[in-house]
């Protein structure tokens, strides 16, 4: 059950559009910065898959330059 | 619950890319996702201090049904205000490990065998006794570190110093902050540094010496981004010598060549009194001139020895000693440019600027660690900017209680909880306290950390405990280390949380409480000393390992020693050590006031915290105008003529590069607990080694290709890293120590300040091929 947060970074010009995108998607929530052009972002998925479904979903948004990553957690703690 | 628990997470993954953002970006704001709720229910919070790095965050634990499930940073902590970095958000996971060590196991027939934790606390002792009769005390030792609890290692010491009758005390903070301990107890007299993190807020301008904060202590580099943020004219200067994250943020990046920081801060000085920018109200009245022996060895070979020798000089030698480091010679030597070096000494000779100057462990870990302390003290005593809010040379440190367990209490061998074992009055005050006789506490001590472990290998030692350190990782030249642990006729007893390669060479592993599991104290960079309880269980016969020690001392007759039942141990072994410290000048908070708050630092006289010490204004400790520098017995403080010695080992025709290694965000230290937090893991999952992009090109090799690093100790393969998140100049490569899949120290050289005995992980001299 993977949670993650990141920093998104959006192409320039592209703040309002990549809220827009990020919001339409039912795992993510997402707020934009007022006075910069950085978004933050909650990911919450039920299952490794769903995980990976949506990171390539996220890839397809074109407004998004980079994610930064600031926090995750899954259930799962294994030994490197 | 579960529903609970899963929105209580995302809240947590949220607060954390807030707070993120607010240190990226100062001031930034997000509307109303500010107003979400962490949700209620069952989950308790309580305080505790970061595990990790020296800084010493306050954090708060959410607990549910007996498992620390959050952590969130503690408003109330004036360390970190709320904030954490990414390891702190993510402590609690360390905990919770699937290969976590819970059962005592024993070697037999080179197999661990599950056995009842009373019988292997038998067997140590029996051990224990056995090889004292057969070799003497000396041939047992206990090897510990900057992340015992504060009565773990009071115990030890108590234990081993004034029971057993041996100074075989060492502990890792040996290899990660000695050379401060010796430059402040040759600058000042008396350990530990004069200024607090508040110095952060005033400063106008921050000068970081080889020390890469955005990384290292990175809730601090944030403080420093804030003020910034507010007072458009601070400045942050980072000197070092590879370019890193700290860099990027910094105002201006200045790399010299490794060892010649020495030169620089020379030549800085050399530019103070040139310009006539030496305060010099403050230096007739508080400072004295001194002189040490010079070409001093580098530790190499076994049973080294080296005793400086102070000899006071005046200000004229010590003008005369500057003209070898004019700017433009020192250019020569550091590949500094003299137009930067004037540019330093300007910040720092400004009479209208405060300076604050930072270091870790590249002036630590360095052949002339003391030295390069002293010189930085000398370029702010020379300029007068000691001891007053925004006017700090601040040493960090890197593990949780460095500071209160290693330097306060003492666990070194040469070290008491109140002075040093060659001292009778220290340690007729020891015997007292300790209830021993004075005879049992030897005068002498015996083996520094590094020969200690050639002690090991040599069989002058035979017995070694080692307690929450992984040295099987971290010592240099590791290899004839570990061969050393591995002979015949000795036995190592491991105490652990998780295997380890330190794990893998133990006769006997005892499974260890870790952090909040039982209760203890931590002592910060700043002179903080925490308290925290227990806060979860520890998992199946997991033990503090204070008791583990008590177990055992107890076993061989020490029970007068330690008397107290299990309920209140804790709290009588501070009780009992802070008797060691009932002086102005280093008073500890009572038991019941730590309890009560996030942290408090000493001195702690009449109920108030010393922010900077030496200052009558502000050390009640400080008697005479002006500053009282009490640690000397002249009451001021002392500039050293310290020249510039080249490093222990350079690059040669044979092997052209330098080696730096050090550690990175994600992972601290060896990696043991972060490596088991699979989002850290995951963030950073291998270690590598960096390269500049031109030395690449003429090795033939790509980012992700493979080279062997080579030194004349042993080799190593690994992969490449170009316009990675740290890049070195032409000439030298960086690897990252956390992971155990790549032993570097068996390719790094074990020489050491021959003051301080701290090892030099920063430089030697190694060849690369492409594989």
């Amino acid at each position: 059950m993977p949670v993650f947060s990141y920093i998104a970074y959006p192409k320039p010009g592209a703040k309002a559009d990549l809220l827009h995108h990020l919001s339409a998607l039912e795992e993510c929530h997402a707020a934009a910065a007022q006075e910069k052009d950085i978004l933050v972002l909650v990911t919450d998925t039920p299952d490794e898959e769903s995980e990976k479904r949506l990171q390539r979903k996220l890839k397809k948004i074109k407004s998004l330059q980079s994610l930064s990553m600031t926090f995750g957690h899954v259930d799962d703690n294994s030994k490197p | 619950m579960d529903m609970n628990r899963r929105s209580f997470i995302k809240s947590l993954a949220l607060n954390s890319a807030l707070t993120a953002a607010a240190s990226l970006f100062p001031g930034v704001t997000f509307g109303n996702i500010l107003k979400q709720d962490l949700p209620a229910g069952s989950i308790a919070w309580k305080k505790a201090p970061c595990r990790f790095c020296g800084t010493g965050c306050g954090l708060l634990i959410g607990v549910s049904e007996n498992r620390a499930v959050a952590v969130k940073g503690d408003p109330s902590s004036s360390v970190n205000k709320g904030l954490c970095c990414v390891k702190g958000y993510h402590s609690v996971q360390i905990l919770y490990g699937k290969d976590r060590v819970t059962k005592a196991l024993v070697k037999k027939n080179n197999v661990f065998v599950e056995t009842p934790i009373q019988e292997a606390l038998d067997l140590i002792a029996e051990k224990m006794r056995s090889t004292i009769t057969a070799h003497g005390k000396d041939a047992v030792a206990v090897y510990g570190s900057g992340q015992w609890s504060i009565t773990e290692g009071y115990t030890a010491s108590k234990w081993f110093k004034g029971c057993i009758g041996t100074n075989n005390v060492e502990a890792n903070a040996r290899l990660c902050m000695s050379s401060a301990v010796t430059g402040f107890m040759t600058s000042f007299g008396i350990d530990e540094p004069m200024g607090c993190y508040e110095d952060i807020d005033h400063a106008d301008v921050f000068i970081t010496w080889g020390n890469n904060m955005a990384e290292m202590h990175p809730v601090l580099f944030s403080r420093m981004l804030a003020n910034r943020k507010s007072k458009p004219h601070v400045k942050i200067i980072d000197f070092a010598t590879r370019t890193t994250r700290s860099s990027e943020a910094s105002d201006q990046s200045i790399l010299f060549k490794p060892q010649t920081d020495l030169a620089v801060a020379n030549a800085i000085c050399y530019e103070i009194i040139h310009n006539k920018w030496v305060n010099w109200d403050f230096v007739n009245k508080h400072v004295s001139f001194h002189k040490g022996k010079t070409n001093i060895g580098y530790g190499t070979e076994d049973h080294f020895a080296f005793q400086d020798q102070a000899e006071t000089v005046d200000f004229k030698a010590y003008q005369k000693f500057l003209e070898d480091y004019t700017p433009e010679k020192v250019e020569k030597i550091s590949g500094v440019t003299a137009r930067d070096i004037k540019y330093m000494a300007a910040l720092y000779g400004n009479p209208d600027l405060k300076v604050t100057s930072f270091w870790c462990m590249g002036m630590n870990q360095h052949t002339r660690g003391t030295w390069i302390n002293n010189l930085v003290y000398n370029i702010h005593l020379l300029t007068g900017k000691i001891s007053t809010p925004g006017n700090s040379p601040f040493s960090l440190t890197g593990q949780p209680s460095a500071c209160g367990t290693v330097r306060e209490v003492g666990t070194l061998t040469h070290a008491l909880p109140h002075g040093v074992v060659t001292n009778p009055k220290d340690r007729e005050m020891a015997s007292e306290i300790w209830q021993v006789p004075v005879e049992n506490i030897p005068a002498k001590p015996t083996y520094h950390t590094v020969e200690m472990f050639r002690a090991l290998d040599r069989g002058d030692i035979r017995f070694m405990w080692i307690q929450v350190t992984n040295p099987m990782v971290t010592m240099p030249n590791l290899k004839r280390y570990r061969d050393g642990a591995l002979k015949e006729g000795r036995f190592i007893v491991v105490s652990e949380i998780y295997p380890t390669p330190t794990y893998d060479v133990a006769d006997v592993v005892l499974p260890s409480a870790l952090w909040i599991e039982r209760e203890g104290f931590f002592g910060n960079s700043e002179r903080r000393t925490q308290h925290f309880e227990q806060i979860v269980p520890p998992p199946g016969d997991a033990m503090c390992i204070t008791w583990q020690m008590i177990e055992v001392a107890r076993r061989m007759g020490f029970e007068k020693q330690f008397p107290w039942p299990r309920e209140k141990y804790i709290e009588s072994l501070w009780n009992e050590y802070t008797r060691f410290h009932d002086d102005p000048r280093h008073r500890m908070a009572p038991y019941q006031e730590l309890k009560k708050r996030p942290g408090v630092q000493w001195p702690f006289v009449n109920g108030k915290e010393t922010r900077w010490r030496f200052n009558p204004q502000y050390d009640p400790a400080a008697k005479q105008e002006g500053f009282d520098f009490y640690g000397n017995e002249d009451h001021k403080a002392w500039i050293w003529i310290r020249p510039y010695e080249p490093a222990a080992e350079s690059p040669d025709s044979e092997y052209p590069f330098w080696l730096n290694t050090g550690r990175v965000l994600e992972h601290w230290h060896t990696g043991s607990m972060t490596r088991r937090v699979p989002i850290l893991h995951q963030a950073m999952p291998n270690s590598y080694v960096e390269i500049h992009p031109d030395d690449a090109i003429h090795l033939g090799v790509v980012n992700g290709g493979k080279v062997k690093i080579i030194s004349r100790r042993g080799s190593i393969v690994m992969t490449v890293s170009i316009n990675g998140r740290g890049m070195p100049p032409r000439g030298m490569v960086f690897v990252p120590f956390f992971d155990e899949n790549y032993l570097i120290n068996e390719v790094t050289l074990d020489a050491f300040c021959p003051i301080s005995k701290q090892p030099d992980y920063k430089k030697c001299a190694v060849r690369l091929e492409r594989v």
